[in-house]
């Protein structure tokens, strides 16, 4: 195994996400400082409590789940496509490294990224609402494996696209209304009985509702549910990549 | 001794079609200097991208130094160090960031007193805390063969390491090379100049349109190819070639304004003086001269002529 390589990869494009530290800090703190002002103390103040808990700490889950699913895959994605673009990437397709040693190396930085940035609008939220946390482990275990499967779905989309638009295509036509569509904002049972059914077929909601039971201990789906099929999508993402990486696809012609 | 690199039946047919690469088979020694000369599209990018893993063969095997570049590419790669032909790279990187990066991409433990030699060696020792975006073009492409050689590779390949690079800057890659075939490593290089292939290598291919048309020690080849052209731009146009001079190889060209003189450099003779005294004698006047070395599309025509 090439472990130099993991690290030199990994350290790389931590490198690129310290060089630009504030705006990657600043942006998210204004933003979910923006969505309590809006969704919680304005709308907040018309919705009492869901599930026994105020409606501003409700959205706090679903809120992090959100950053964490866009960051981690416009971070990946970024990550390289960019090498691909301006052909950097010549080095890392000619050095004696395995496509795993390369998916490590760019996924866990886009990763790491994004939870630390999910870490952040916690720390930002509990400025604002009284949050409690019944079930850490799991919140963490959460954090890293969305983290995770997001930045490798964000990693075959930087791969996939052959120009800007297209990087931005899928979180923009995909990725966000899946997520505000995910139970962000609302618990399932507000909705409509066709809705709710149609909600099931949305893979976000299982995120969310699974993060969001490692916060307050209920949840919409249960949680064996949302960990199988957050898994599932990770699975299916890497076979993805072993396929991309052992066909070239988009890489080497 | 076994040949360092031994590619064998290989071609490659791009996604649109195009067949880049009919079958080549060469054999690269331990330790030489090759050139690989060619004209624009004539495939020496491709081969090179193939051997590196850049570009994925439609048939044939590479070996480097026994290890097969695809079944057990990880031994193959780590013996390979790669100039590519563009100048890419990182913006925002420092000059020894970059450098360092290429070392642990190779899978080296970081040795800063390495990188810092190759540096030195480049003259980027000075720049070294310099983001790349800041460097001037030639600096750029002495970036990019520091990153190559951070992992102390024993092959490296150099993709036109001269274009659009002043002369100095040019006689110090020449030196380079030089120092680094001392030290064992063999060098594989592409250039478009005659010139560059006969000051550095020790072997030469010529490649044209897929096809390897010859692999040669340069001296052979050089033997084959010197060919030069004294062009004569006469004082009055001649109808004709006279009598008197038909002992030498004469063309008339720009309708009788000049006379063409063909002769080869690595003759005993070139005959030149005795051709000058011979128009003299003649009553041939002339304004001005030049010479002219064969270009390389004249050598391929002759060459494929000569094959066919
Ligand atoms: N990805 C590709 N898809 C299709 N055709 C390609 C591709 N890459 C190269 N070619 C074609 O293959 C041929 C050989 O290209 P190659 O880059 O190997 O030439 P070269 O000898 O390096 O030329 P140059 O001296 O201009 O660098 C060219 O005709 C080129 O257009
Ligand atoms: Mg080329």
């Amino acid at each position: 195994m090439n472990l130099y390589a993991i690290r030199a990869i990994y350290g790389f494009e931590m490198a690129r996400t310290f060089r630009t530290l504030l705006q990657s800090v600043v942006s998210p703190v204004i933003s979910t400082s923006l969505y309590f002002v809006v969704f919680g103390s304005a709308i907040g103040s018309r919705i009492a409590e869901v599930d026994g808990v105020s409606y501003g700490a409700f959205i706090v889950p679903g809120l992090i789940m959100l950053s964490l699913l866009t960051q981690s895959i416009s971070n990946a994605s970024f990550g390289i496509y960019f090498p691909k673009f301006t052909g950097t990437i010549y080095e890392v397709l000619s050095a004696p490294v395995s496509y795993w040693e390369i998916v490590v190396g760019y996924v866990g930085a886009a990763a790491t990224k994004s939870m630390m940035l999910g870490l952040i609008i916690l720390a930002t939220a509990s400025l604002f609402v009284p949050l409690r946390i019944e079930h850490p482990v799991w919140m963490f275990g959460f954090l890293v494996l969305t983290a995770a499967t997001f930045s490798l779905f964000g990693f075959i989309i930087g791969i996939w696209a052959d120009g800007f638009e297209k990087l931005q295509l899928v979180p923009l036509l995909i990725v966000t209304p899946l997520t505000f569509l995910g139970g962000s904002f609302y618990s399932i049972d507000m909705l409509p009985p066709l809705w709710r059914t149609l909600t099931f077929f949305n893979p976000v909601v299982y995120l969310v509702s699974g993060f969001r039971w490692s916060f307050y201990g209920s949840s919409d789906v249960g949680i064996e549910v949302s960990l199988a099929m957050t898994l599932v999508f990770l699975a299916v993402c890497l076979a993805l990549v072993a396929w991309i990486f052992r066909t070239g696809y988009r890489l080497k012609s | 001794m076994p040949p360092i690199i031994q590619v064998s039946g290989l071609s490659k047919t791009y996604a649109t079609g195009f067949r880049a690469l009919k079958t080549i088979d060469l054999e690269i020694m331990r330790g030489e200097i090759f050139a690989l000369l060619g004209p624009n599209g004539a495939g020496k990018t491709t081969l090179i991208s193939i051997i590196c893993g850049l570009v994925n063969p439609t048939a044939g095997h590479v070996a480097v130094d026994g290890h097969d570049i695809v079944a057990d590419y990880r031994a193959a790669r780590s013996l390979i160090g790669l100039v590519p032909q563009e100048l890419t790279t990182d913006a925002f990187e420092t000059v020894f960031a970059t450098a360092s990066f290429s070392r642990g991409l190779f899978g080296k433990p970081a040795d800063p007193a390495h990188v810092e030699k190759v540096l030195r060696a480049l003259s980027l020792w000075e720049k070294r805390n310099s983001k790349i975006i800041t460097l001037s073009g030639g600096m750029k492409r002495r970036v990019l063969i520091a990153k190559a050689l951070a992992h102390e590779p024993s092959i490296l390949f150099l993709d036109e390491p001269t274009a659009g690079v002043d002369v100095e800057l040019r006689r110090d890659m020449w030196a380079l090379v030089r120092e680094l075939r001392a030290t064992g490593v063999t060098v594989i290089l592409t250039t478009h100049y005659i010139e560059e292939a006969e000051e550095m290598a020790d072997r030469v291919g010529v490649i044209s349109h897929g096809e390897l048309i010859l692999v040669e020690q340069k001296a052979e080849l050089m033997r084959k190819l010197g060919r030069k052209q004294l062009i004569l731009q006469l004082q009055a146009p001649l109808p004709a070639i006279p009598e008197s001079l038909s002992a030498y190889e004469l063309t008339l060209a720009a309708d009788g304004n000049e006379l063409v003189y063909t002769y080869d450099t690595q003759a005993e003779r070139t005959g030149i003086t005795m051709l000058l005294r011979a128009l003299s004698e003649a009553g041939i006047r002339f304004r001005d001269l030049r010479t002219r070395e064969s270009s390389l599309e004249e050598i391929f025509v002759s060459l494929v002529r000569e094959s066919a």
